[in-house]
C-alpha cells in the first residue's frame, strides 16, 4: 500500500535559520495524521513544503504516490492555510466558484458541488454576501469549503479550528469524521489538543523540524497512566520498592504518585503493598491527556 | 484555461475594489477639463490667424495638433501611473497577505497566475486607453473636424509604453515588496522622463554628450521614447517644420528608431519572462 504522504530527510533552510531541519515521516492512506509541535518547530513549513509553495532545500517526499509538484496529484489534494486570506470581495459563492475552476471542475459538478458545501458549513443564507462582511468563523467555514471542493483524497488543515467557536469547531470535528468514514487522508496540524485527542489516528511529535516521535493516539494515551495511592505507613523504602514499576515516583505525605507504562502494573502494585502491610485506602489510575504527553516528550520550554 | 480565470479574477477585482469606476471618473472629469481648455485656447488663438486661406489652414490644423498631442500627453502619463498602481499590488500583497497560497496550490502553473494577472491588466489598459484617446481625439474632430495622422500607430505606441511599465511592475512585484515595487518604477519613470529632456536639448544644441545621455536613458528604461515616437507619428510632417508641434515636453528634435521600438518590445518580453521565473521560484 502506497503511503499518502512519505517525506525523507526533507529539509527547509531561510538564509541562517533551519526551519524544518529533517522531516521523516509516513502517513497511511485514510488515517487522520495529526501533526504536534510547539510555535515555531516547522509545522507550517512542513505543509508548504509538501503542497509546493516553498521549495525544500534537501530531502524528498512523495505525495499520493508521486514526487512533490505533480499538478495531476495537486488536483486530488485539498488546503486550508493557515491565517487563510481569500479575495474578500467575492460572495462565498464567486470565492466557491473560482476556486472550483482553478481545480478545473466541470461547471455542473461544480454548482452541485458548491451548494451542497455551503450547505454542510452552513453558510447558504450568506452565500451572496461578501466575504469582506464574513466574521472569522464565518471565513473559516468558508475556507474549509474551499478545502474540499474537489472532493480531495488528502487533505492539510493547518489551524482549522482557531478562529472557530464551541459549535463550528464541533462541525469541523463531525467533517473530519465524515471524511475519515469515506476513506479520505487527513493531515491536521493543529494547537487544540483537545481536539487532536479526538480526531486522530496518530499523531506525530515535532520540534525544531524534526521528529520526536509518532505514535498511535490510542496506545500512546490510553497506555501511559499516572496511579495516584492513598495509604498509611509508606515508608521510604517501601515508596523506593515501587521504583521496580516506575522511575516516576513522588511522595506527598500519605500520598504517593507515580507513572507506569500500562494498566496491568495495577494489580502487582496492590499485592506488593499489602505484602508490606500497608494499609491501602485508595489506588487510583488516571489517564495522562495528550497535554501532559505532549509536555513530556516536547518539554516545557516551547522549542524556544 | 488558468490564465483566463486568472485574468477574470484581476479585471473583476478592479471592477469590485472600484478601480475601474474610479478612473473612469477622473477620466470624464479629465476630458471635461481638457475640452474646457481647448475650446477657451481656440477662441484665443484663432482670431490672431491671418486672413490668408491657405496659412489660416495650416494654422487651425497646428494648433489642433498640437492641443490634441497635449492631451494625449496627459493620457499617456495617466495610462503609466494607473498600469502601474493597479499591477504594483498585486503580487506583492496577495503575497504579503497570503491569498496567494490556496492559489498556488491548486493544479496550476504559477506562470499561469502571472500571465493571467497579466493580460486582465492589460485589458484593463487598453479599455482606458479607447475611453481617454477616444475622448480626447473626440474634442478636435467635434470642435473642428480635425484627426491626427496615423492614429492607430501613435496609439498602439502609447499602449504598448502602458504594457511596458505594467510588465516591468509586475516583475518587480514578484521579487519586492509593495512599496519598493513603486519606489523602482517611479524612479525608472524619472531616468526616462530627465533623459528625454536631456536628449532633446542635447539635439537642439547639437550637444553630443547630452545626446548619449538620452540614449542611454532609453537603454534603462524605453518608455519616454515610446511616446515621443508616437508623438512624432501623430505630428503633420508641415507643423514640425514650421515649428508648432508638440511632442513630448519638448519638440521632437531626435527622433526614436524603429531599433528603439523593437528593443522596448523585447525589454517587455524580457521583464514579463522574468517576473514569471521569480515568481516560480519564491517561497510562498
Amino acid at each position: 500500500m502506497t503511503h499518502a504522504i512519505e517525506t525523507i530527510n526533507l529539509r527547509k533552510e531561510f538564509d541562517e535559520n533551519v526551519a524544518v531541519r529533517g522531516l521523516t515521516l509516513q502517513v497511511t492512506q485514510g488515517e487522520v495524521f495529526g501533526f504536534l509541535g510547539p510555535n515555531g518547530a516547522g509545522k507550517t513549513t512542513s505543509i508548504k513544503m509538501l503542497l509546493g509553495l516553498v521549495a525544500p532545500t534537501a530531502g524528498s517526499a512523495m505525495l499520493l504516490g508521486a514526487p512533490l509538484g505533480d499538478r495531476a496529484v495537486r488536483a486530488r489534494i485539498g488546503f486550508l492555510p493557515e491565517h487563510f486570506r481569500f479575495h474578500d470581495w467575492l460572495s462565498a459563492r464567486e470565492f466557491l466558484d473560482l476556486h472550483g475552476r482553478l481545480y478545473a471542475m466541470s461547471a455542473s459538478r461544480l454548482r452541485s458541488r458548491i451548494n451542497e458545501l455551503l450547505d454542510l458549513v452552513g453558510l447558504t443564507p450568506f452565500r451572496d454576501k461578501q466575504l469582506r462582511t464574513f466574521s472569522k468563523g464565518m471565513l473559516q467555514r468558508v475556507g474549509l469549503a474551499q478545502a474540499l471542493l474537489n472532493d480531495p483524497a488528502l487533505v492539510f488543515l493547518d489551524e482549522p479550528t482557531s478562529g472557530l467557536d464551541p459549535v463550528g469547531r464541533r462541525l469541523v470535528r463531525d467533517i473530519i469524521r465524515d471524511l475519515r468514514a469515506r476513506g479520505t487522508t487527513i493531515f491536521l496540524n493543529s494547537h487544540l489538543l483537545s481536539e487532536v485527542e479526538i480526531t486522530c489516528d496518530r499523531v506525530a511529535f515535532i520540534k525544531h523540524g524534526e521528529v520526536l516521535r509518532v505514535s498511535e493516539l490510542k496506545s500512546l494515551v490510553n497506555g501511559a497512566t499516572s496511579v495516584t495511592i492513598r495509604a498509611d505507613s509508606l515508608t521510604p523504602p517501601i515508596i523506593a520498592g515501587l521504583q521496580q514499576w516506575s522511575r516516576d515516583v513522588r511522595a506527598d505525605g500519605a500520598q504517593v504518585t507515580l507513572t507506569v507504562s500500562d494498566e496491568t502494573a495495577l494489580p502487582a502494585i496492590n499485592r506488593y503493598l499489602v505484602a508490606q502491610n500497608v494499609a491501602v485506602y485508595a489506588l487510583t489510575p488516571q489517564h495522562l491527556s495528550l497535554e501532559d504527553l505532549f509536555i513530556q516528550i516536547v518539554g516545557t520550554d516551547g522549542g524556544l | 484555461m488558468a490564465t483566463f480565470i486568472i485574468a477574470r479574477l484581476t479585471f473583476l477585482e478592479a471592477i469590485r475594489r472600484r478601480i475601474l469606476l474610479s478612473a473612469f471618473l477622473l477620466g470624464v472629469a479629465f476630458l471635461i477639463l481638457y475640452t474646457w481648455g481647448f475650446y477657451l485656447m481656440r477662441q484665443e488663438a484663432l482670431p490672431s490667424v491671418p486672413r490668408s486661406e491657405i496659412s489660416s489652414a495650416i494654422l487651425r490644423s497646428g494648433l489642433n495638433n498640437f492641443l490634441t498631442l497635449a492631451g494625449l500627453y496627459a493620457v499617456n502619463f495617466l495610462a503609466i501611473a494607473m498600469g502601474a498602481l493597479v499591477s504594483a499590488d498585486t503580487l506583492a500583497g496577495e503575497i504579503g497577505s497570503g491569498t496567494i497560497q490556496a492559489i498556488v496550490a491548486k493544479p496550476v502553473r504559477r506562470a499561469q497566475i502571472v500571465l493571467g494577472k497579466w493580460v486582465g491588466f492589460a485589458g484593463l489598459l487598453a479599455l482606458y486607453l479607447v475611453l481617454m484617446v477616444g475622448g480626447v481625439m473626440a474634442v478636435a474632430y467635434v470642435l473642428d473636424g480635425y484627426v491626427v495622422p496615423n492614429v492607430a500607430s501613435g496609439v498602439a505606441l502609447i499602449y504598448l509604453e502602458a504594457l511596458l511599465m505594467m510588465s516591468v511592475t509586475l516583475m518587480c512585484s514578484s521579487m519586492f515588496s509593495t512599496l519598493a515595487t513603486g519606489g523602482v518604477i517611479f524612479g525608472l519613470y524619472g531616468i526616462a522622463f530627465i533623459g528625454g529632456w536631456v536628449e532633446q536639448f542635447g539635439a537642439l544644441l547639437q550637444n553630443q554628450a547630452a545626446v548619449n545621455i538620452g540614449v542611454v536613458s532609453s537603454l534603462i528604461i524605453p518608455s519616454e521614447a515610446l511616446w515621443r515616437r508616437a508623438a512624432y507619428e501623430m505630428t503633420p510632417p508641415l507643423a514640425q517644420v514650421i515649428g508648432i508641434s508638440f511632442s513630448g515636453p519638448m519638440f521632437t528634435v531626435s527622433v526614436p528608431s524603429d531599433a528603439q521600438i523593437v528593443y522596448a518590445v523585447g525589454y517587455l518580453a524580457v521583464a514579463l519572462a522574468i517576473g514569471v521565473r521569480a515568481f516560480a521560484r519564491r517561497d510562498l
